[in-house]
């Protein structure tokens, strides 16, 4: 079957949303998604703990769809294309984000992110550490840091699946319960 | 040497580096797309000052927020500052963390153990 973002984005659009987007990334945007969910999240009135877990974890994959999507998406020649959901079920809070990749890099996130699910708390700590003081940045920064920054923070596993697009492009979701 | 001053915004913390009376302090938030670029200056005026150091050095990081990418840089801004101690000055870490947040007080403890500098944690009211 073939993938439609379209089709995508509606199955994820349910419950209480916080936070909804799909389209092109800028900086710009990325500040105004960004006010919308502090906003938002300040509404909702969930301890402050928890927003900040939220804002943070944002941040990063909202900077992370900024720095690693595929720019030559079929969809939107030469923009960065992806969409973002913040929604709230019950108590808790799911982030989604998805965005196009090339589908010779779903061997890599998928060990990526096996590697990440598989540690523990302090095992992420000492990963993070790591990295951070030994690996050099590249100039998108990060250097992977941001995918183990919000596991580490949420204490959550990450749940991901990759569509098939065309030969060469996959549509990557990642998401994270955080609570 | 000139002080560096600089107000916040949305996404970058505000920044007073005083060569004068030896204080240096980020505060706010720190989550640019590039900090690279942002942090690059602050870096290269702690070059300068370690080479005529006050004698003691008082650093108050006080971040609500920061993101990945400017974790390094700010790791980059301790590394200089090991150099003001190293060059002869007492450098002195206040971590500032709200209540509450053990993220944020986790964050200075990673920052604490790679780092040989004195830090002191400090819990605020929010």
């Amino acid at each position: 079957m073939k993938f439609v973002i379209d089709d995508w984005y509606t199955r994820h659009r349910k419950d209480e949303i916080i936070v909804e987007y799909k389209g092109e990334f800028t900086p710009k945007l990325i500040s105004n998604l960004l006010d919308v969910a502090e906003s938002k999240l300040d509404e909702v009135a969930t301890p402050s703990k928890i927003r900040k877990k939220i804002y943070n974890s944002l941040v990063e994959g909202l900077q992370n769809l900024f720095h690693h999507s595929c720019k030559e998406d079929i969809d939107k020649q030469g923009a960065i294309f992806g969409a973002i959901l913040l929604i709230k079920i019950g108590e808790s809070f799911k982030l989604i984000l998805g965005n196009y990749t090339k589908s010779n890099n779903e061997r890599f996130l998928i060990d990526r992110i096996e590697q990440i699910n598989s540690l523990s708390k302090d095992e992420l700590k000492q990963l993070y550490k790591m990295i951070l003081n030994n690996k050099e940045f590249s100039e998108k920064g990060g250097g992977g840091l941001g995918m183990i920054d919000i596991a580490r923070k949420t204490g959550s596993k990450y749940e991901y699946n990759f569509y098939p697009v065309e030969e060469s492009y996959m549509f990557f979701e990642l998401m994270i319960n955080i609570n | 040497m000139e002080s560096i001053v600089r107000e916040g915004t949305q996404k970058t913390p505000s920044i007073e580096f005083d060569a004068k009376v030896g204080k240096i302090e980020i505060k706010g938030r720190s989550i640019p797309e590039n900090s690279i670029e942002f942090y690059n200056p602050l870096i290269a005026w702690l070059e300068e000052y370690s080479g005529n150091a006050k004698p003691t050095t008082e650093v108050n990081i006080q971040l609500e927020y920061f993101n990945t990418s400017s974790s390094k840089c700010i790791l980059d801004v301790f590394k200089k500052l090991e150099v003001v101690a190293k060059a002869g000055s007492d450098v002195k870490v206040n971590w500032f963390y709200e209540e509450d947040d053990e993220d944020m007080l986790e964050a200075g403890e990673d920052y604490q153990s790679i780092i040989k500098l004195p830090f002191k944690m400090i819990e605020i009211e929010e």
